[in-house]
């Protein structure tokens, strides 16, 4: 005897409507639909501001060319320019290069490597991982009273009142120097415990591991990493506001790096916040400033993307 | 070779005196005083001066978990010893703890002692790296340098400091580690670009390059195709020549195959791993003395 079920499945013509008449499954499309739709919005929003900012910014750019960036700030919107704002931000970089990353590199090194598994050290790491969310106007306010206030006289004498390059450098390198630590760690965490005990096991330190094998393998996400803090400290502005970048440009030459060190500065992101706040005249400025900074940013981060991709060791 | 019951391994002339290599010195309980046939387990004698490692009732723990109990037994030179017996009895700790590699796993700890060549090495003032140079390891994964195989090889003579002919230093570890042939055209190509087997010869040859006393193998074949196992199992019998051996595996067929003296560890309720029996390997493999080893190489459990 045949049961239904048997007839369904041997009569082709039975199979055929079975398999292809369906309803299909119209959750899954209208799911994907709405994401579909999230995500024109947000990139809407977004492709919206850039349209924005290079419709009001571009023809100022094109307009002033090469005279934008070499410019100094200016009275006047047509004469004002950048180039202090440039000047000054790659200052603070060579600062967080300086100051940033050899202590967070090393204290990722310790907390990693050497340090032992105990409650302190995993209370610093919950710290450190916190102190990398800690809004960047915090930092600011620790500059000010340490930097700019307290040590004032040494870092920023004279006339600069406190609110000196390195007073503002040293704050962007605190500021960075969580995501360092943090990213420092991971990527010497992605190094297998397999091969520091293959060094270990032909008689190596622990430096000679740490420096020969650790290190290097580490050193494409280490260097990802601190690209992407660079780029941070390039676009903050609130704690620069707060330590005095905002004053204005350098009040000493260009020649005597040492001397700039301890004056007065502005940043990109600074030149950024001054122009918008003047009257209307300033908006082409503004938005070409904007535009300027946008490029290196997306630079940065693409030069960050790059060196990941093509070092990183896949273990 | 093979070793015989009640005979001392020395060949020498030499006042042999015989001891005891492996008692069961922890308290069976009941389950096991059953499943045991009388108090017999393996008793080999070891000349002394042919004794490489000598543990003294040595405990392993990680934390508060103890992993091995009071293994007291001997290892002698020029010998390949086989430590065997089910996962997750203590096997690979055992085997760490005789070049203190376990100093690297936090929390780890040992009571008792591991005498090497009578030297204490938890005594203070031991340099585990001293240790490491002497008593060199091959780890269950194969595991490069991702560096060139020259530069694999190298790397142990040059943080030893190493000041004669590197090049053929390297050369001579290669062809040791039955390597050389196959790499010779390509010393500068990464290391971890060879197959499993070429790779797990590369970590003997690292291994033995420093001029180690002692090679201590993790299941070094577990990764590796029966061909490449066979051709490791080749190579150890080559090295012991000059190398003693101590050798962690979960295949029965290989310690029966490549040893020559073989103990049997299993764990107790506490899942702490001890030893039932040590003797050699073929007394354990046809006469064990103890009935937990004749279930286990039989298959009955583990």
């Amino acid at each position: 005897m045949t049961t239904p079920r048997a007839q369904a499945i041997s009569n082709a013509e039975l199979v055929r409507q079975r398999l292809t008449g369906g309803a299909g499954d119209w959750r899954s499309a209208a799911f994907a639909a709405l994401l579909g739709l999230l995500l024109v919005v947000t990139l809407g929003v977004l492709a919206w501001l850039l349209g924005v900012v290079l419709v009001n910014g571009g023809p100022t750019l094109l307009a002033r060319g090469l005279d934008f960036f070499t410019s100094n700030l200016a009275s006047r919107p047509e004469s004002a320019g950048v180039a202090q704002g440039i000047v000054g931000s790659l200052y603070l970089m060579v600062f967080v290069a300086l100051v940033a990353f050899p202590l967070g590199i090393g204290a990722a090194v310790y907390l990693e490597e050497y340090a032992h598994d105990t409650l302190l050290t995993r209370t610093i790491n919950t710290v450190v991982r916190n102190l990398a969310g800690v809004p960047s106007i915090v930092y600011g306010l620790l500059g000010l009273a340490i930097f700019v206030v307290a040590l004032g006289d040494v870092l920023g004498p004279g006339r600069t009142q406190g609110r000196s390059l390195i007073a503002g450098g040293l704050t962007m390198a605190i500021l960075v120097l969580p995501i360092v630590i943090i990213t420092t760690a991971e990527a010497l965490r992605a190094v297998p415990l397999t091969i520091r005990e293959a060094a270990f096991g032909v008689g190596a330190t622990r430096w000679e591991t740490i420096r020969s094998h650790v290190l290097p393998y580490a050193a494409p996400g280490i260097f990802t990493g601190t690209i992407l803090s660079m780029a941070r400290a390039f676009g903050e502005t609130a704690p620069l506001i707060l330590v005095g970048a905002v004053v204005g440009g350098f009040n000493v030459s260009y020649d005597n790096p040492i001397e700039q060190a301890y004056g007065r500065y502005t940043a990109l992101p600074t030149t950024i916040y001054d122009w918008a706040r003047k009257p209307g005249t300033f908006d082409g400025n503004t938005y070409a400033a904007i535009i300027v900074l946008l490029v290196v940013l997306l630079g940065v981060n693409a030069l960050a993307i790059f060196m990941r991709n093509r070092f990183e060791r896949r273990w | 070779m093979t070793v015989e019951t009640e005979r001392p391994l020395a060949r020498d002339d030499q006042e042999q005196r015989t001891i005891r290599l492996v008692s069961v010195g922890h308290e069976l309980d009941e389950a096991e005083r059953i499943a045991s046939s009388g108090d017999a387990v393996g008793a080999i004698s070891i000349a002394d001066e042919q004794v490489v490692f000598d543990l003294q009732s040595l405990s392993c723990y990680y934390g508060a978990f103890r992993a091995v109990k009071e293994i007291s037994l001997r290892v002698p030179r020029n010998q390949i010893t086989a430590i065997i017996g089910p996962s997750g009895c203590g096997k690979s700790t055992l085997l760490r703890s005789f070049n203190r590699m376990n100093d690297l796993v936090e929390g780890a700890r040992v009571d008792g002692r591991v005498l090497y060549h009578g030297v204490d090495l938890y005594a203070d003032g031991v340099d585990p790296v001293e240790v490491r140079r002497r008593i060199g390891m091959v780890f269950q994964k194969p595991n490069p340098f991702p560096k060139s195989i020259y530069d694999n090889v190298a790397f142990g003579p040059r943080v030893a400091g190493f000041r004669g002919d590197m090049n053929e230093l390297v050369e001579q570890s290669l062809r040791r580690a039955a390597l050389w042939d196959e790499v010779k055209d390509k010393l500068r190509s990464p290391g971890t670009a060879l197959s499993g087997g070429q790779q797990q010869r590369l970590c003997i040859a690292r291994a033995i390059a420093v001029e180690p006393d002692v090679i201590l193998m993790d299941e070094p074949c577990s990764a590796l195709d029966p061909i490449a196992t066979l051709r490791i199992e080749e190579l150890m019998h080559q090295l012991k020549e000059n190398y003693t051996i101590v050798i962690v595996t979960h295949n029965m067929q290989q310690a029966a195959r490549a040893s020559d003296l073989t103990a049997f560890l299993t764990m107790g309720e506490d899942r702490a791993g001890y030893l039932v029996e040590m003797a050699a390997t073929d007394q354990i493999f046809t006469r064990p003395q103890h009935r937990l080893t004749e279930d286990y190489i039989t298959g009955r459990f583990g």
